[in-house]
């Protein structure tokens, strides 16, 4: 008897631990949404508000439902949640200037194929107009078929990789139509990065990449690197790789590239294992001219990092916070106020720009929230492939009819811990 | 005639459980594939339908590895794996020669289930020599090592053939041409065939094969090496070849499930098949109950449906599915509610009155 009190009271406490959680899980999503409101609208609670729900709130009665998915959990969920709170923050902008009003819904796909697709039914059953589909690439391609079948339109902030847009990638072939991209798709960065170092040989001529080699994102900017280098009559003296599993020490890499007599070290990677890079290579002597591309961006914001190691490294971002222009630092303003004093990254100025260029293609095009879908899609479909959009990450941005974006990547040098516009 | 085969079904606590299981996976087919064609099934629904049915299906084919054999095995996500990408590959090579959607889904399947079988003969020789947690950490290692493979391979198929490379991605394909498995990348662009239909199809024949199994010779066999290696030994009994029976089987059911997988999305990547895919089929298993395939079934329904229904949790949602998890597992294993629990079955009504 005594035993099964035991139990009983364990599982009262575990229950009563649930329901704590839930409320609090609640009440949190409520008070988060007001802050930064300046409006009081549709506000980043449109989500939050609909899980509890009462109707959010619109100022002009009907509001266009924009979906969207990406990692809130998981490793990689430092990119979705990072682009939840650029959308939100962009939708409330939009919708405090009047006019046409968007709701927001982002869910959680965990980086995930499979999560992704029951994201998109979540997100199909609540009745979603257009879409920022995914934020990283392959739930994207998992979901761009899904996208094209029920004619919803989507921009994808920062699913890089081909598939996202194409249905044949390996041919870059047969485009889903409905489906594109604020930021480049991973070859075209790969190409930009060896036409910069044919183009500027004297930063120096032998290259060393290091890749991680179970990354979509890293292996699709090597593979046309390497061929736009050969092209181009590169020389290539030292390749390496890593995974997930080896991401701690590059120092047989570093040492290799060092012998092999690299004065360039290309690194398409994240800025965690490039910072690990930066230190090691900083402690063996080696001082090579480091080249990152735009997933290097945020390696000055990252904590620990001395920033000292990352002077001259070059790299090719769309986006960079320091920047000057009234834009960007409003933007940068807004985020960190939302974020607890963290700069955005260019995933959430990729997002912010998907928010601003619906709205600027939805207003053009005189859509309306009683439209469907497939009607909006067409009339963004027109307004995308034929508009020039000013944003954070570029200015006269266009789009292809295959959904891919054309926009110049920007050479930057870190000097005295920031961002600086090299010219060309 | 018709009474007593309808008795005999529900005969005994055994046959009754068997009965049971099929008639779930036959009602529910029947109910949501109605409302699919109504559709009245929400999307998010109807997405989940084929990834249930694979994850059932590995789950039965663990359990008999699990709670029939009693080997702790750590590696079906690694055979899902095999079968998954096999499934796949063969599917995009038979594109154009095999039009049509339904004959190409089986060959994959059945593909997926040999060659799940051939790295089950190949795994199982030195594994199945190993007991208890050995056996755990080896299947462990198993499946990461399959992982690592597959993250390797590039291939795939043009005009000019077929065309292979392992670490470095040295094929070059001509216009036209599609990479089957691109390396990390996995298999991208894929038609997906997958149905509600032939995952049910899948889900019934496993039962058949399974139960059939354990009814078997061999399937005895099985158990009692299970229950007691030395004396099963002593009396004649083939460890090894039988141990290998029911790891082999369970491995081609993992294979059919991911090609089955595979073949419902448009892209595919390794990393989808790693560890915690493993532990999570392992947990359907463990929260169905060892040896129970129909609690293995209702176990991984509901493991599949919570963390949807949890969706309004917003942030919370893992956190919460982690909490119920754990008091699932305490109260399904709570003697004490058992017993109190069955004072409310029909059963014990009925005896009561007669009483």
């Amino acid at each position: 008897m005594k035993k099964l009190f035991k139990k009983v009271i364990s599982a009262a406490v575990a229950a009563s631990m649930a329901f704590a959680l839930s409320a609090c899980g609640g009440s949190s999503g409520a008070a988060s949404a007001p802050s930064q409101a300046p409006d009081g609208g549709t506000d980043s609670g449109a989500a939050t508000a609909e899980a509890e729900g009462s109707p959010a709130p619109a100022a002009s009665g009907a509001t266009i439902k924009i979906g969207g998915s990406g990692p809130l959990t998981g490793p990689a969920a430092v990119y979705g949640n990072a682009v939840k709170a650029a959308a939100e923050l962009a939708v409330e902008e939009v919708n405090a200037k009047g006019g046409l009003q968007f709701e927001l819904r982002f869910e959680d796909d965990a980086h995930d194929a499979e999560k992704a697709v029951t994201a998109y039914g979540v997100l199909k059953d609540w009745g979603m107009q257009a879409s920022l589909a995914t934020v990283t690439s392959a739930p994207g391609a998992a979901v761009s078929q899904m996208y094209q079948d029920d004619s919803i339109f989507a921009i994808s902030p920062s699913g890089s990789s081909l598939a996202v847009i194409y249905a044949d990638p390996d041919n870059s072939a047969n485009p889903y139509g409905n489906v594109f991209q604020m930021c480049f798709t991973d070859p075209n960065q790969g190409i930009a990065s060896a036409d910069y170092l044919a183009a500027h040989t004297d930063i120096g001529s032998k290259i060393a990449i290091i890749y991680k080699n179970d990354d979509n994102y890293s292996t699709g900017i090597y593979t046309k690197f390497k061929s736009e280098a050969d092209a181009k009559g590169l020389e290539v003296v030292y390749e390496g790789t890593f995974d997930d599993s080896n991401a701690q020490d590059f120092s047989v890499q570093l040492g290799k590239a060092q012998s092999a007599g690299a004065d360039i070290v290309y690194l398409p990677i994240y800025y965690d294992p490039a910072s690990l890079i930066l230190t090691q290579a900083n402690q063996m002597g080696y001082k090579p001219v480091f080249f990152g591309v735009d997933g290097m961006d945020g390696i000055l914001t990252l904590e620990g990092f001395d920033t000292s190691l990352a002077e001259g490294v070059y790299l090719l971002t769309p986006f960079s916070a320091d920047a000057s222009d009234d834009l960007t630092k409003n933007f940068v303003e807004n985020y960190k106020a939302r974020m607890n004093g963290e700069i955005p990254n260019q995933f959430a100025a990729d997002a912010y720009d998907c928010i601003y260029s619906l709205h600027q293609a939805a207003e053009a095009a005189g859509v309306t929230a009683d439209m469907s879908s497939a009607d909006i899609c067409e009339a963004l479909k027109g307004q995308f492939t034929s508009m020039t959009f000013n944003g954070l990450t570029g200015q006269n941005v266009t789009w292809s009819e295959s959904g891919e974006v054309s926009k110049s990547p920007k050479a930057v040098i870190i000097k005295d811990g920031a961002y600086v516009g090299v010219e060309d | 005639m018709a009474k007593s085969i309808f008795s005999s079904l529900f005969q005994n606590a055994q046959k009754r459980n068997r009965t049971v299981s099929f008639l779930i996976v036959i009602i529910a087919y029947a109910v949501l594939e109605s409302m699919m064609r109504s559709g009245n099934l929400s999307s998010l629904f109807t997405s989940l339908l084929v990834p249930m049915t694979c994850y059932i299906v590995a789950a039965i084919g663990l359990n008999l590895n699990v709670g029939i054999s009693g080997e702790l095995n750590l590696g079906q996500a690694g055979f899902m794996s095999v079968g998954a990408f096999t499934g796949v590959s063969i599917s995009g090579l038979l594109a154009n020669t095999v039009p049509n959607d339904t004959v190409r889904l089986i060959i994959a399947i059945i593909s997926g289930i040999v060659a799940a079988a051939i790295f089950g003969l190949i795994i199982g020789v030195p594994v199945l020599k190993l007991q208890g947690d050995y056996l755990a950490i080896v299947t462990l290692a198993f499946g990461q090592i399959l992982k690592s493979i597959i993250t390797n391979i590039y291939f795939g198929f043009d005009s000019a053939g077929l065309h292979f490379s392992f670490v470095e991605n040295k094929t070059s394909l001509l216009p036209g041409g599609k990479m089957l498995m691109n390396g990390p990348m996995g298999a991208t662009g894929t038609n997906k065939i997958s149905n509600f239909t032939t995952g049910v199809i899948l889900i019934l024949l496993s039962l058949i094969v399974v139960y059939n199994l354990m009814d078997s010779k061999s399937g005895r066999a099985i158990m009692a090496a299970r229950d007691n290696r030395i004396a099963a030994e002593s009396t004649g009994i083939p460890i090894l070849s039988t141990k290998m029976l029911s790891f082999l089987v369970s491995a081609c059911l993992g294979g059919a499930a991911g090609a089955l997988y595979g073949l419902n999305y448009s892209t595919l990547v390794p990393a989808k098949f790693d560890f915690n895919t493993s532990i999570l089929i392992l947990v359907y298993v463990v929260l169905g109950g060892l040896g129970n395939m129909t609690g293995t079934i209702i176990a991984t329904i509901v493991l599949v449906l919570l963390p949807e229904f949890l969706r309004s949790m917003q942030d919370y949602r893992m956190l919460i599915y982690a909490i119920v998890l754990i008091l699932i597992m305490i109260l399904t294993n709570n003697e004490d509610l058992k017993v109190r629990m069955s004072r409310f079955s029909l059963k014990s009504i009925l005896m009561r009155k007669k009483g």
